[in-house]
């Protein structure tokens, strides 16, 4: 008998546990040449503000030992733009869309985060208080309990679909910033963004990265992304998105058991676009050997 | 068509040191047009962690050739694997050079040879090719090179072959006043020298880029290039650009 992956993120019901990260997999098209994108439980879509932005100067991206740094900067094709060309795309599938967005302040956030959640087609947000890169203070605001909490209350109280604050690893106690997500009406945390990175050529005696930092994924982020989801799980009631360095259906395994209730996949579409698709296909598998019937009951079944 | 895939490596040949062919089997057959770029997965493993982009240096029935220089940790494992391996290659991707429609100018800087021999023999016997580089040891494929050019222009820097000189000096004195569309593939450098020779000229001039790249197919936005119209990606809106688009 087929195991039942289906788990609920808030409102939402996700028909597996296997996400695509914000960032990783443009917004769907890119990736339809490979599969059929209906297969994955959602979409989560390179971060949208309110208006195109640029991006950060190249060189963008670094690879390091099992991993890779990058400081895209938050480039993307702006909400209206998105809406107008990419979403009648989306809709096509029978696939949840969810949409990762940010904004320069306090105000843009709420403006774009109403816009969404006005917006047919997309079924739910993700709050991106964490990007590692050049930045504002506001797009900084993860690392920041009396920001977050503010934040978190203020776009909370703007929209009615499932809000997911996407959180950063660069805190001291990451349960305590979701614990203030849970408090101000968050629907679901997912955790980890990038961890600030730097990687130097010796002999220029630059950086490798065009603006010095970057984010760094991958393989190499997966265990301190695991400690982390586990920590979080621990602390909140409230379903706990685990994204670092997953790569293939064992190290989706070892998220679930540590309370993750789903996981988003990210570099490792860049290694392999099937990533994703086989993922949940080894998920599957292995539920069938281990003769559990339901996913559900995976989840944060860790023996301590 | 199938974009991804497995293939039996038939040939990693050592051309000098630090230069290898590589030829693998594609299990179909397989269309690709020159100046698109397949991405090799060097191992199983995740060091290193991405595929790495390289252009088509041929194509003939089922048989893919790159060729490379080993520069870092990707191409140095590559250089290292051998016969009846199998790589998982993702492709093709990215823009080609447009068709010449009557006689061209090609003009390759070193390994940049390796993005504009299958376009010379696509479209054979009209291309004025411009070859430049460091040493005559680093001319690869002279005599296939005769066979699918008009005329083959070389230069090396040490004068060992031909004219001494760089490439772009030669083209200014024996090609610029051809009038003819160009297409080149080589260092920045070189690059850049065209840009300024081809100032008050009007003829297209196409150059295929290079950039850091990760999914290869314009999702994760890491290997945009300056254009006149702000940061391209090298994957899918390139990587041939006209020149006079590049902020260089």
């Amino acid at each position: 008998m087929k195991p039942l992956l289906e788990v609920k993120i808030g409102e939402l019901t996700l028909k597996n546990p296997v996400l695509t990260a914000s960032g990783t997999f443009g917004y769907g098209l890119e990736y339809s040449q490979f599969f059929d994108i209906s297969k994955l439980g959602g979409i989560v879509v390179k971060g949208l503000s309110l208006k195109p932005k640029e991006g950060n100067p190249p060189p963008r991206i670094y690879e390091t030992p099992c991993g890779m740094i990058n400081s895209i900067g938050l480039q993307n094709i702006g909400f209206d733009a998105f809406v107008k060309e990419k979403l009648p795309f989306l809709k096509k599938f029978d696939t949840k869309i969810i949409a990762n967005f940010f904004g320069e302040n306090l105000e843009e956030y709420e403006e774009i985060a109403q816009k969404l959640d006005a917006t047919d087609g997309i079924h739910a947000l993700e709050m991106n208080v964490s990007c590692p890169n050049k930045t504002s203070e506001w797009r900084k605001m993860g690392l920041q309990p009396e920001l977050l909490k503010e934040s978190v209350r203020k776009v909370r109280s703007k929209v009615k679909k499932t809000l997911i604050v996407k959180l950063s690893p660069q805190v001291t106690d990451i349960a305590y910033m979701a614990k203030i997500c849970e408090e101000e009406g968050a629907d679901a945390i997912s955790l980890i963004n990038t961890i600030p990175a730097m990687v130097i050529d010796v002999k220029t005696r630059k950086s490798l990265i065009g603006t010095l930092t970057g984010g760094l994924s991958g393989p190499a982020i997966r265990p301190i992304a695991l400690r982390m989801v586990w920590e979080v799980a621990k602390a909140v009631k409230i379903p706990v998105i685990g994204i670092g360095g997953i790569v293939n259906g064992r190290d989706a395994l070892e998220f679930f058991i540590a309370g993750a209730k789903a996981v988003a996949v990210g570099t490792a579409n860049f290694i392999n676009p099937l990533s994703s698709i086989e993922i949940i296909e080894e998920i599957e598998k292995f539920l069938i050997e281990e003769k559990i019937e339901n996913i559900n009951d995976l989840i944060g079944s860790l023996i301590e | 068509m199938n974009k991804i895939f497995k293939a039996e490596i038939l040939k990693n040949q050592a051309l000098t040191e630090d230069v290898y062919c590589l030829s693998i089997n594609v299990p179909f057959n397989i269309e690709a047009k020159p100046g698109q770029f397949f991405i090799i997965k060097i191992n199983e493993r995740f060091d290193p962690l991405l595929g790495r982009p390289f252009s088509i240096f041929d194509l003939e029935d089922k048989t893919l050739k790159f060729l490379y220089r080993v520069k870092g940790k990707g191409t140095s494992v590559l250089s290292k694997l051998r016969e009846g391996q199998n790589l998982q290659i993702t492709g093709p991707f990215g823009k080609w050079y447009p068709f010449p429609k009557d006689d061209y100018i090609v003009i390759a800087g070193g390994i940049g040879i390796a993005s504009v021999f299958y376009l010379m023999k696509k479209f054979p016997k009209r291309a004025y090719l411009f070859y430049g580089a460091r040493h005559r040891r680093e001319i690869f494929y002279y005599k296939e090179l005769e066979e699918v050019a008009k005329e083959v222009f070389i230069s090396t820097e040490c004068g060992t072959l031909d004219y001494k000189g760089v490439i772009t000096e030669l083209f200014r004195r024996k090609g610029l006043h051809l009038n003819l569309p160009i297409y080149s593939c080589g260092p920045m450098i070189m690059i850049r020298e065209l840009k300024k020779l081809l100032k008050n000229k009007d003829v297209p001039c196409y150059v295929a880029t290079e950039e850091r790249m990760a999914c290869g197919v314009g999702a994760c936005l890491g290997c945009v290039i300056e254009t006149k119209e702000g940061f391209k990606r090298v994957c899918t809106e390139g990587p041939v650009f006209e020149i006079g688009d590049l902020i260089l």
